[in-house]
């Protein structure tokens, strides 16, 4: 039997990691140097949330998926273009700062709200997704916080894995220390689920599947309500790039006695 | 004043506390010391007051809260415990280790309390004022942050502090009781998600990197899956190193198989995976990418072995790179690893 869900995800678009970043200060607080100009991606483990969410509607018929993202407009849209081609969903989008250095309650204040007020949403049926940590700030709470102030106390972090039952619980796989999952049941929907790979690929593009979206996200685009997020008394007193740039010695004409001989030693020095 | 409150949780046996809680202990301990406060140390375990016996003497107040239900990680039980020792101490400043446990449930407990949290913290400085150290953009750019809202919540990094350690003996310990919500999950234990022996080792010395090179096309025009894979194997049993990966390799199976079956996400290091502390790492077969070494950035001597001479590594991310062909130099030095246990 097929449990019908309604499906959240949250999720952030980042710089590529491959670009350069550069911290600068702006008259907001720190920023990345160009962060406008520089190429964006979805968030990666909140990417993954969202295609592990796709499936999980697909194999629920009558489920639904929205996807919540709050950054600048111009920046969601570019990234929208491409990730739009991937999974069917509905974007809600929230015109506010991008980058890692904005107070995280503050985000999850305005996400928590937008959330409350989607038309059409039960919140019993209600999984709440995203990536455990972001690759802006990292500190993987922002999730947490929507759903304490969406009143969901079952909630799980690092999450590699969901198979639901047919009455509605499910089991979770969480990430735990030492290479482990942690395993539960729950007894069902409302859930927050943050997710770290999982166990999907990255989805083919499909242009129907992007052609099918983009009617709905540049109408929700455009009307996307504006985000100001406060600092809650948050300072930062310095940012900056890592300094240690090691003195690399390449090795290039030991044989493999000598280089072998000397990691004996380098790893039995203390 | 500032009034600092410690949370600790228990280990795996429920009874003693985790090596992170010891160590969230010592930063507490100092903090305190620095800013002339108060210090309370709150325990949740499932028999906290054989816990508390690793703190007799860590001149605290003690608050633990007790139970079965206080066995297992879950966040409505965990949430509630923390908020219920959190409203007990009125502490300003709540330090707490970034265990999988704490990580769960803090900032849930922090909005409770209608106050502000700040995670991965790898330093705490400043004598007026609390400065916290973290990093942003994985492990790319490092800031110092404070905060003027209180109660402030800052979880930290697992090794940035030593474990407290103390003479075993009985401490005085104030119980809080909890009013438990309705729990709609059960834990029901662990997994391993590989068959065979745990290859992730955090507190090991050693970091072991194995790289995508390994599987593909060597010099003689074959892979040779079978034999990188006793040879990482044979290292591991041989240094009981920790074992990393990059992404390329563990993504080489599809849909969270590796070709190396002892290889899963959960050994991948870097902007998608982990960031381990090791003292030493050694990467094989690997290119030393940026999205894979921001992985590295708590390993402190760092050694490469790449057939690539311009590899990622000898930019500056790596002290030594070796210009070499991994297969004949970790044979060798497997060997002469297990010559020198004999
Ligand atoms: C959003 C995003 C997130 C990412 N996250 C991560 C991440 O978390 N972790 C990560 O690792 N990567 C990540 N990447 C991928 C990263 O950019 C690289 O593609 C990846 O790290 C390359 O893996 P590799 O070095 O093992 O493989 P390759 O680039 O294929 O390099 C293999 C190396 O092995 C060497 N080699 C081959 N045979 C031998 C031999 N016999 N002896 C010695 N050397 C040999 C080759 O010379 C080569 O240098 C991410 C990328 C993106 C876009």
């Amino acid at each position: 039997m097929a449990n019908i869900l309604h499906i959240v995800v949250c999720a952030g678009i980042v710089p590529d990691p491959l670009q350069t970043l550069e911290p600068v200060t702006t008259p907001a607080g720190p920023g990345l140097k160009n962060e406008m100009v520089l190429p964006a991606v979805l968030d990666p483990w909140a990417a993954s949330a969202l295609y592990e969410a796709a499936a999980l509607a697909a194999k629920n018929p009558g489920s639904k998926l929205w996807l919540v993202s709050l950054g600048p407009k111009a920046k969601l849209q570019q990234v929208m273009m491409t990730v739009a081609q991937k999974v069917a969903f509905e974007l809600v989008p929230i015109d506010g700062p991008i980058g890692g250095f904005p107070d995280a309650h503050s985000t999850a204040a305005v996400l928590a709200e937008t959330i409350a007020a989607l038309p059409g949403l039960d919140h019993e049926k209600l999984l709440l997704f995203g990536g455990w940590e972001s690759a802006t700030r990292g500190a993987g709470v922002t999730l947490q916080l929507v759903g304490e102030r969406l009143g969901i106390t079952d909630q799980f972090q690092g999450v590699d894995q969901i198979t639901f039952s047919d009455d509605g619980s499910f089991e979770v796989l969480e990430r735990v220390e030492g290479g482990k999952h942690q395993v539960s049941v729950c007894a069902g929907a409302p859930a927050v689920l943050g997710w770290a790979t999982g166990n999907l690929a990255e989805p083919r593009n499909n242009p129907q599947v992007g052609m099918a979206n983009m009617r709905t996200i540049m109408p929700a685009l455009a009307k996307a309500k504006v985000a100001k997020l406060d600092a809650n008394g948050l300072s930062y007193l310095s940012v900056s790039l890592p300094k240690q740039q090691r003195t690399t010695r390449v090795v290039k004409d030991m044989t493999p006695d000598q280089i072998a001989a000397e990691l004996v030693e380098w790893i039995g020095a203390e | 004043m500032e009034s600092i409150l410690v949370l600790t949780h228990a280990d795996d046996t429920g009874s003693a506390l985790s090596k992170a809680s010891l160590e969230a202990v010592t930063a507490g301990i100092d903090l305190a010391a620095r800013l002339s406060a108060l210090l309370t140390i709150g325990i949740i375990a499932a028999d906290a007051a054989t816990a508390a016996s690793s703190l007799p003497s860590s001149g605290a107040r003690l608050l633990a809260v007790s139970g079965e239900a206080f066995a297992q990680a879950r966040y409505a039980s965990d949430a509630a415990a923390a908020e219920a020792l959190c409203r007990a101490a009125s502490a300003t400043i709540v330090l707490a280790p970034g265990s999988s446990r704490f990580t769960r449930i803090m900032a849930g407990v922090a909005h409770r309390l209608s106050g502000f949290i700040d995670t991965h913290i790898t330093g705490l400085s400043g004598t007026e004022n609390v400065e916290a150290s973290r990093w942003f953009y994985r492990q790319r750019i490092e800031a110092v942050l404070s905060r003027s809202a209180r109660p402030w919540f800052l979880l930290l990094d697992a090794g940035t502090h030593a474990a407290f350690a103390d003479e075993a003996g009985t401490a005085q310990v104030e119980t809080i009781t909890v009013e438990l919500p309705a729990l709609r999950t059960t834990v029901s234990g662990f997994r391993a998600p590989t068959l065979g022996a745990q290859t992730i080792r955090p507190d090991a010395k050693l970091l072991f990197v194995a790289g995508a090179g390994w599987t593909k096309k060597q010099p003689d025009g074959q892979a040779h899956v079978a034999e990188a894979g006793d040879l990482i194997l044979g290292f591991l049993h041989a240094t009981s190193a920790s074992l990393g990966s990059s992404k390329s390799l563990v993504d080489q199976g599809g849909e969270g198989n590796s070709v190396l079956p002892f290889l899963t996400h959960l050994n991948q290091i870097g902007q998608t995976g982990a960031t381990p502390r090791h003292a030493k790492g050694l990467s094989t077969c690997c290119h030393g990418e940026e999205p894979h070494v921001v992985g590295w950035r708590f390993i402190g001597s760092r050694r490469a072995i790449s057939l690539d001479p311009n590899c990622g590594w000898t930019r500056g991310k790596a002290d030594v790179v070796y210009v070499a062909d991994a297969f004949p130099v970790m044979a060798k030095l497997n060997a002469l690893l297990e010559a020198a246990k004999t």
